[in-house]
């Protein structure tokens, strides 16, 4: 098997409260997958497990065929995450927080600059590169977050609602940056509420419920956004999609 | 490692751009001289009296600015979810400890520079024995920012952080505080090296044993 | 015998036989002390037959406070944070005890109630880690948050009380004068045979009666976590 990233009977308790049940689990290289679900499904505890953040109470996580718990360095250098949360430092500029995190991915000082201005160009934001991030927009600082996950040119990238506080415009202008930065060869997983965006940019869309996986299908299978919507409320009922 | 000083060098950079720690914890150290001086206002005459109460006024000072600035060391690291994009870096979690630690060093051994000549002012006190003086600072800043970083690490995500830091920081440094009290007053009432050796071998122990320990366990601090 | 007898029955009953047996001695058993002087002490110095077994079994409290903190972040098995809070917070209790204790014998002996001993003072050290630790664990939401950093903060107190030991030692022979030599445990009295035994007795009663406390905390602490899961369950 071709799998990038692979779950193998995976749980997790916060305390005696199970979060997730025994996900069992095979992600393709250059799979495009959705993760849907209600709040407290699960979905944002198994993308911190699948990222390392967070280790599972039982159950394995294997990357490229090796178990994550033996090698978080190497794991840790092909994964980016964009999450709602942008992961950048207020009180510094654009350039610098890149910078700073280009450091920590240990990507060489001569290389990093350039990586930096052709990020900046990419994102549209290279007028603002030396102001701070507290000026921004919360689009642009999204578009920013996008430039920082890509620094060291991850082979899987994990996104965790990025939509959350875009406006219409900002949206657009977010998704068309990541559908033109990211190399097809890169492998996404995105937790979303949005139904229809999902239909149209994913290649794969898994439901989760209260910790198991209900639903797991190519999208090609789903003959259309409404009836992807009726598959997830029949799962789910339908209380928190738009 | 490269990595600590990058994270130190980053912490610091945004704290000079804001200087919203630093100015508080100056502030702050420089009420506590100035109180201490009203109160003491009968003995400033006696440079025996002084010599008597320094240490304590001035570790006092330290302690209080220090745990001002500690308490806020990790929030800048909530903002956006930092602390978490850190952690998604291949780095090992002692490194993010140790480049914070650094950076609260520098910080309080700024504040301690401009406070040690402001006592000396305020208290009209001539301070002896400035290089071990200096070293026994030193030493004691070291354990008192290791245990410190540790516990504003531990504390940043509770209700009542600005409160438990100190009800926490206080009863573990006991053990570094005492010798650096002892021996901060030995040094200025004319003592030499000699006088003050076990002191500063106490400190040096709970230095390196904390560092070494704070390092063990921050993972687990940081860990969700 | 099941291990509920032994843990409702026997345990109870042993320690508070052990603890009439230890008092009673303490009264009646042993002789009257004679001072260096060879006149008789007055009846205050047999609170020190309290006031060590109480100290001894505080050490041990926090001792297996640490370990079962290592333990719990080690497996992460919450039967090992359930000791370690039992355990911290029985252990307070006889923390405080031996302060209690200790300043009426120090009045007693020195006309002081606090004297800057160093096992005194490192009572009072151990007494305010321990406190901070239960306050830590009122501050933190969220069952495995708190488990986490409650046993990280166990291990880094009890690393600390040694080191106070020292520094307040240090600090106490940098003062000899003010108080003189009398910090040692019962002027010299305690070879004999009555006082071991005194003794021996009364470290035993106090070490059953703690851990038949923590036993019984331990119980009402999986009683209310059953009790909030089948809460929890409901909703």
């Amino acid at each position: 098997m071709d799998a990038i990233l692979s779950l193998n009977n995976v749980s997790k308790k916060f305390g005696n409260m199970p979060v997730l049940k025994g996900i069992d689990l095979d992600i393709k290289k250059g799979e495009f997958v959705a993760l849907l679900g209600a709040n407290g499904a699960g979905k944002t505890t198994l993308v911190k497990i699948m990222s390392a953040l967070s280790s599972p109470s039982e159950g394995t996580v294997m990357v490229n065929g090796k178990d994550i718990l033996n090698d978080q360095g190497s794991l840790r250098s092909i994964i980016g995450v964009i999450s709602h949360e942008t992961y950048l430092y207020n009180d510094l500029t654009a350039v610098e927080n890149l910078r700073f995190f280009g450091q920590m991915y240990g990507i060489a000082s001569e290389n990093l600059e350039a990586r930096i201005n052709g990020l900046l160009e990419q994102v549209e934001l290279v007028k603002r590169a030396d102001d701070r991030v507290s000026t921004f927009s919360r689009g642009m600082k999204q578009r920013l977050s996008i430039a920082r996950a890509l620094l060291h040119e991850p082979s899987i990238l994990f996104l965790d609602e990025p939509y959350t506080g875009l406006d219409q415009h900002a949206a657009h202008a977010f998704e068309k940056v990541l559908l033109e930065l990211d190399p097809k060869d890169t492998t996404r997983l995105m937790i979303t509420h949005d139904i229809n965006r999902t239909y149209n940019m994913c290649d794969r869309v898994i439901i989760l419920d209260k910790g198991s996986i209900v639903f797991d299908s190519l999208m090609s299978e789903v003959a259309s956004a409404e009836e992807l919507r009726d598959i997830y409320s029949s799962h789910v009922g339908d209380n928190d999609t738009f | 490692m490269i990595r600590i000083l990058h994270i130190a060098a980053k912490d610091l950079k945004e704290e000079f751009r804001t200087k919203q720690m630093l100015n508080s914890m100056v502030l702050f150290s420089l009420l506590v001289i100035v109180v201490f001086s009203i109160t003491f206002a009968p003995i400033l005459g006696s440079s025996q009296d002084v010599a008597m109460v320094a240490p304590g006024v001035l570790w006092i000072a330290f302690i209080f600015a220090g745990s001002i600035g500690l308490s806020r060391s990790f929030v800048a690291e909530l903002e956006n979810g930092c602390l978490e994009g850190l952690k998604l870096c291949p780095i090992g979690r002692s490194s993010i400890y140790t480049g914070k630690m650094m950076a609260n060093m520098v910080l309080m051994l700024l504040v301690e520079i401009i406070t040690v000549p402001l006592f000396a002012i305020m208290f009209n006190f001539s301070i002896t024995g400035l290089f071990w003086l200096g070293i026994i600072i030193f030493l004691g800043t070291v354990g008192f920012v290791c245990v410190g970083t540790l516990l504003s690490a531990l504390t940043v995500n509770t209700r009542t952080r600005e409160i438990l830091l100190p009800v926490l920081l206080l009863p573990l440094v006991l053990p570094a505080l005492i010798p650096a009290v002892m021996a901060t007053g030995s040094i200025l009432m004319g003592a030499s090296y000699g006088d003050i050796s076990q002191e500063l071998r106490l400190l040096l122990v709970y230095d390196v044993v904390f560092f070494l320990v704070a390092q063990l366990v921050f993972e687990y601090v940081i860990q969700d | 015998m099941s291990e509920r007898m032994l843990r409702d029955k026997i345990l109870p009953v042993l320690s508070a036989m052990s603890m009439l047996l230890a008092i009673g001695m303490i009264i009646f058993y042993l002789p009257d002390m004679k001072g260096a002087m060879g006149e008789t002490l007055d009846m205050s110095f047999r609170i020190f037959y309290f006031h060590m077994p109480i100290a001894i079994t505080s050490y041990l409290a926090f001792t297996v406070v640490f370990v079962s903190s290592i333990l719990f972040l080690r497996t992460g098995k919450y039967s090992y944070d359930i000791l370690s809070r039992s355990a911290a917070e029985v252990g307070v209790i006889f923390a405080f005890l031996v302060l209690v204790t200790g300043s009426i014998w120090a009045k007693a002996t020195w006309g002081w109630y606090w004297v800057w001993e160093p096992r005194l003072t490192t009572s009072l050290a151990l007494f305010l880690v321990y406190v901070a630790y239960i306050v830590l664990r009122q501050a933190v939401d969220g069952a495995d948050k708190r488990a986490r950093l409650a046993s990280v903060f166990g291990i880094l107190g009890f690393i600390s009380v040694p080191l106070s030991f020292l520094s307040i030692r240090l600090w106490r022979s940098a003062h000899p004068l003010m108080f003189g030599d009398t910090s040692g445990s019962s002027g010299g009295g305690l070879e004999g045979t009555s006082l071991q035994l005194t003794l021996l007795v009364n470290v035993i009663a106090f070490v059953l009666l703690f851990i038949t406390l923590v036993v019984y905390k331990m119980q009402n602490e999986m009683m209310e976590e059953r009790a909030d899961e089948i809460r929890a369950s409901l909703d």
